[in-house]
């Protein structure tokens, strides 16, 4: 069975499924509303584990980019991986997710792993996870402002001395 | 801290009949009593007043806190199996701030690895709830990695996991190779394999050293570090340099295996199997040692897999799960090896895994040895890879093509991939989206021991503090991978 199949028939249960086949494993493009129902469909399906979970700015890629019909490009994507030991298989679910209201539901009931992981996507890029148990800043200060992987986040530059530079007067 | 007012209070409490530990979690206890109001005023009794250097403040009896706000003040979201969180039974909230302690382990310290902080709760010497606290190592790879070519990419992720670099660059470079759609000469592939096994057991070698330290066995310190400083020196002589390779790129590596190779990687071989044995004499029967890792942070298969565990994490509960056996890359489909796994998922499965690992890689390596072909080190494409030194100097072509190389870079088509190995740790896995430009337009790597991490809270709870460096020795976290 090839995978697109197996993922069209586990998402078949809730929603109309959407599925494509990118380069070399099949991905599901649920809506926000479908997320968590693909992805339980999914684990129920035998995806016993979350490898990854991350998150993508599509601000200056937005117009253009590969997407299967019907699915409306919005400037965040999360992208989660799942991964089957039992068949060796992976499956990505890729969520459109708009920037005006950066929200989702927290997959951490269903995968519990990825707690770090969905922390991890709010710290750089600011996206919420609803039902998070501690959706804090993991990797940068607490006071940290603003979410340094976001496209239109400022990059900071430190001047550089020179041996020879005339000293500042 | 003694509280004059605590035994008149007590009976307010109990009508009150707040819920202590059992039934349904209520966050809105403490809203019933307003601080702004009055002391006499307020329907609840208050509860102690603390000379704190800011002058007198006035606090809630334990008691009054909710679940919720204990466990942000603790800093211990217990990840428990079923994805419950911490629940309602879970906290003792009747146990008296006299009665545990919250104590910081690190950043600092010596035997977390790097700069891994551990918020712990004990309860005498015995550690009820920990929360790793990370970021200490933050450099923003991800975010360097959007403004460096893809030539230039693996000099970047090779700093990530600096124990382990060339799986790094390898699973970056296979990213883009997917990409690209290139296919690789058998002679990189093969090549590519041997030193990534090579790296794989100088990084168990590494880990064998810390692990022995940590447990206060420093000869195996020493013997550790001794081994891993052949294959320092092996790599040093292939690709430059001892770490930091930046060897593997894509479209094959850096360069070909010096002249004589097959000679120091026999000696390698030769030397490492049988100090294997030595090790074993040295730690693996010895009753201190036993005792000291058997049944100490123990996790369950399903505890394992709920947590996205991967590695000698996962495989110590028994799985055999080792995506060089479940999904072959390289040439790892021909060539025989086994796949460790352990029983109890327990310090001690996890350390003789990581010891028979070595030896299944010197297994590798050697039969890497008799199969090695001949043939290009990388792929003859001239948008990919540079040309030759000799050839710039005879043809403008070739010269224009270094130029364009190392400037500007190669364009990758459109689309994203993940693509996945086996590193030493765990899954190293990396999420690659092209625009179609000349850099990766957005880079994430999947580090193992980043996920790895959230394991601590479970195998450290009910163990005592002193192994609580041993279990933290025994997830092998890398910082520099963990924090990026």
């Amino acid at each position: 069975m090839t995978p697109e199949a197996t993922t069209a028939a586990s998402v078949a249960g809730g929603g109309a499924p959407r599925v494509q086949a990118p380069v070399s494993h099949g991905a599901v493009f649920p809506t926000r509303a479908q997320y968590l129902g693909v992805v339980g469909d999914l684990r129920d399906d035998g995806f016993e584990t979350c490898s990854d979970l991350c998150a993508v700015d599509y601000l200056t890629h937005a117009p253009g980019r590969p997407l299967p019909d019907g699915v409306g490009a919005e400037r965040f994507e999360v992208v989660v991986n799942l991964l089957s030991l039992s068949r060796p298989r992976r499956v990505r679910v890729r969520v459109q997710v708009p920037a005006g209201d950066a929200t989702l539901p927290s997959l951490f009931d269903l995968y519990p792993g990825v707690e770090a992981m969905e922390r991890e996507a709010f710290d750089l890029f600011g996206i919420v996870f609803d039902g998070h148990p501690d959706l804090t800043r993991i990797l940068l200060p607490e006071d940290w402002e603003g979410h340094p992987l976001r496209k239109d986040y400022g990059v900071g530059r430190v001047p550089v001395q020179f041996k020879g530079a005339p000293g500042p007067r | 801290m003694s509280d004059p007012e605590s035994t008149e209070d007590t009976p307010t409490e109990s009508a009150d009949g707040r819920q202590t530990g059992s039934g349904p979690v209520t966050d809105t206890a403490p809203a019933s009593v307003d601080l702004f109001l009055p002391r006499e005023d307020r329907s609840e009794p208050a509860g102690l007043v603390a000379e704190t250097s800011e002058g007198v403040q006035e606090m809630f009896r334990r008691g009054e806190t909710g679940h919720a706000e204990i466990r942000r003040e603790a800093g211990g979201v217990l990840r428990i199996p079923e994805g419950s969180g911490l629940d309602g039974p879970d906290i003792d909230i009747e146990l008296s701030e006299d009665e545990t302690m919250i104590i910081n382990m690190g950043p600092q310290h010596p035997s977390t690895h790097g700069v891994l902080r551990l918020m712990m709760e004990l309860d005498g010497e015995t550690v009820l709830r920990t929360k790793p606290v990370i970021g200490y190592l933050h450099t923003g790879m991800e975010k360097t990695a959007e403004e460096l070519t893809y030539v230039q990419g693996s000099t970047n992720v090779t700093r990530m996991d600096y124990l382990s670099p060339l799986h790094n660059e390898l699973v970056l470079s296979l990213a883009v190779e997917e990409l690209l759609g290139v296919e690789l000469p058998d002679r990189a592939q093969w090549i590519r394999m041997l030193m990534t096994e090579l790296n794989r057991m100088s990084s168990h070698l590494m880990w064998m050293a810390t692990n022995g330290m940590d447990l206060g066995s420093t000869s195996m310190m020493i013997y550790g570090f001794r081994e891993r400083e052949m294959i320092l020196a092996f790599f040093e002589k292939t690709t430059g340099l001892r770490m930091n390779h930046n060897y593997i790129r894509p479209g094959g590596v850096a360069a070909d295996l010096p002249d004589g190779w097959e000679d120091d990687v026999a000696v390698i071989c030769d030397t490492i199997r049988p100090r294997t044995d030595e090790y074993d004499e040295l730690l693996t029967g010895q009753p201190l040692f036993r005792q000291r890792t058997e049944s100490i942070g123990r996790i369950s298969a399903e505890e394992a897999l709920a947590l996205s565990l991967t590695g000698p994490i996962l495989r110590s509960t028994g799985v055999p799960w080792d995506l060089r056996r479940s999904m072959p890359y390289l040439k790892y489909a021909e060539v025989d090896f086994d796949v460790i796994v352990g029983t109890y998922g327990d310090n001690f499965d996890r350390y003789s895994i990581r010891l028979n690992e070595i030896r299944e890689s010197v297994r590798i390596v050697r039969q890497i040895l008799e199969k090695m072909p001949a043939g290009d080190y990388r792929v003859q494409d001239k948008k990919v890879t540079p040309p030759p030194r000799a050839r710039i100097d005879e043809s403008m072509e070739a010269l224009i093509h270094h130029f364009k190389v190392f400037t500007e870079g190669f364009k990758v088509p459109e689309g994203e991939v993940y693509v996945a190995i086996e590193s030493p740790r765990g899954e190293l896995g990396c999420y690659l989206v092209s625009d179609g430009s000349s850099k990766p337009y957005r880079m994430h790597i999947r580090g193992p021991s980043f996920v790895n991490l959230q394991a601590l809270p479970l195998m450290m709870r009910g163990g005592l503090l002193a192994d609580a460096v041993a279990v933290c020795s025994s997830v092998d976290p890398v910082m520099g991978e963990v924090d990026r």
